[in-house]
């Protein structure tokens, strides 16, 4: 029988929430790690068993943990995050040079082929990968290395880099976004890297059309469609048809394009999700009412979506990692907030409701869909 | 014999009781305490002080004998009493910090 287990990163713990293909009752373990910063979790897409855990806590450093049990036991694995080389200096919030310094990991994404193969994106903003089940890490040095790091910059929570996608067509191409350098693409497995945001435009820069020093905050893409990538800057939702070499803006008719996250709809490629957050300085739904916008012409026109969701007095936010869908027939949306609700749709998005209501922030929202 | 009392977020990690007691061969010192007690708890490298650097992690304290030798040179001798294992040695979380401004 079909279900889903939604992984919860939050604040103070992770959770597992998990239904049967109805996803209308709900089971929920955790918290796991109680106490500890879980940024992110997520499962390799070849062994539904196998899950990564990133551990963290300001006091006490990093873990990464590992299940092999769907996340009923779990133990830590290699937590030695080292820069190749002489790690450098990126640019510190006001321009001058700032030392490298390994802090956290934001972001794991199993290997699509390979369970025991995981990239891990890390702030200060790098990528490793880890080919034995997380017991130890290599840095992907090239991102860093290709010349521009120097000019990269912190965004308000960290250079972080928090968005990895993997092209299932291009086994070499990889995706990644940085806070705030922006995106970039490896077409050989991670040797080789380039920046791809032409077409980006950030009044914060000097130059508001640099190569780099762009804050995305999010990258979609569907698995059948991996040239088409879709974009949640700090301000614009974009578009790309050339596996990132240009971008088109798509906001539209929505109410604001600051946000966080943004994802698509499991079966059609041109669906996509967002939600739309007042501002850089409000980090809360506009008008105090929570709205998930849906397009399903690939952008431009918006739908806002909100039956079962709050529409007064909502001043939560909606974190980049926070959103996700399965892959049941029709699609099941996932998304949490910084209240600790985290809401469903089985239906696409018409109707929603809380799995749950009160956890702790939460940062990071996963789902495996089950068979 | 040397009693270590771990603040309790490494005591899950560790799955360790709060209190633990580690057998150190030589002179007892924070290098020695940290060596053997991550020699036992490999889930502990790093959640203390750096992997590579050795320091201190910025927010975590060692306080023995109801004083604070977290800025004492790691290569410090211990006072007597913590190497015999009458007074412990504690690894303590610092009371403030943990926040992180999320996006």
């Amino acid at each position: 029988m079909s279900g889903v287990r939604v992984l919860v990163g939050t604040r103070k713990g992770a959770f597992i929430l998990t239904s049967d293909g109805k996803r209308q009752r709900w089971d929920v373990s955790g918290p796991h790690f109680g106490g500890w910063e879980i940024y992110h979790l997520k499962g390799s897409p070849v062994d539904s068993n196998r899950l990564y855990a990133s551990q963290s806590s300001s006091w006490f450093g990093q873990q990464i943990q590992r299940s092999d049990d769907g996340g009923k036991t779990w133990h830590p694995v290699c937590n030695k995050f080292v820069y190749d080389g002489v790690a450098g200096t990126h640019q510190w919030y006001d321009g001058t040079p700032h030392p490298w310094e390994f802090k956290r990991v934001w972001h794991l994404e199993p290997s699509l082929t390979d369970p025991d193969t995981v990239y891990a994106g890390i702030e200060d903003a790098a990528l490793f990968r880890s080919s034995d089940g997380g017991q130890s890490w290599q840095e992907l040095s090239g991102l860093r290395g290709h010349g521009t790091g120097p000019r990269w910059q912190p965004g308000a929570g960290g250079m972080c880099l928090h968005t990895i996608l993997l092209d299932a067509r291009e086994p070499g191409r990889i995706f990644i976004a940085i806070s705030a350098a922006g995106a970039f693409r490896t077409d050989d497995a991670g040797k080789n890297w380039r920046p791809i945001n032409n077409g980006l435009k950030s009044d914060f820069l000097p130059n508001p059309t640099a190569e780099v020093g762009h804050c995305v905050h999010r990258i979609a893409m569907h698995p059948s469609r991996p040239g088409v990538l879709f974009m949640q800057k700090h301000w614009d939702v974009m578009r790309s048809n050339d596996a990132g070499d240009s971008w088109q803006e798509i906001s539209g008719n929505l109410p604001t394009d600051f946000g966080f996250v943004v994802d698509v709809h499991a079966h059609e490629p041109e669906t996509i999700y967002v939600v739309p957050i007042k501002s850089d300085s409000e980090h809360y739904p506009p008008e105090g009412k929570l709205r998930v916008y849906r397009s399903r012409t690939g952008g431009n026109e918006w739908e806002p979506l909100t039956s079962g969701l709050p529409q007064q007095d909502c001043y939560v936010n909606v974190l980049r990692d926070a959103m996700a869908v399965d892959s049941l027939d029709s699609c099941g949306i996932y998304f949490g907030t910084t209240g600790g609700q985290v809401y469903a749709s089985a239906d696409a998005g018409n109707n929603w409701s809380p799995i749950v209501r009160d956890l702790p922030a939460v940062v990071s929202v996963e789902v495996q869909t089950l068979s | 014999m040397i009693r270590v009392i771990l603040p309790s977020h490494l005591c899950a990690l560790a799955a360790a009781s709060r209190e633990v007691q580690l057998d150190i061969a030589g002179p007892v010192t924070q290098r020695s305490i940290l060596d053997a007690l991550e020699a036992r708890y490999p889930m502990l490298r790093g959640t203390l002080r750096d992997h590579v650097t050795q320091k201190r992690r910025s927010m975590v304290r060692f306080f023995a004998c109801e004083e604070d030798i977290s800025h004492d040179s790691p290569d410090t001798p211990l006072a007597a009493a913590v190497a015999s294992g009458v007074e412990p040695f504690f690894i303590v979380g610092a009371i403030a910090g943990g926040w992180s401004d999320w996006n």
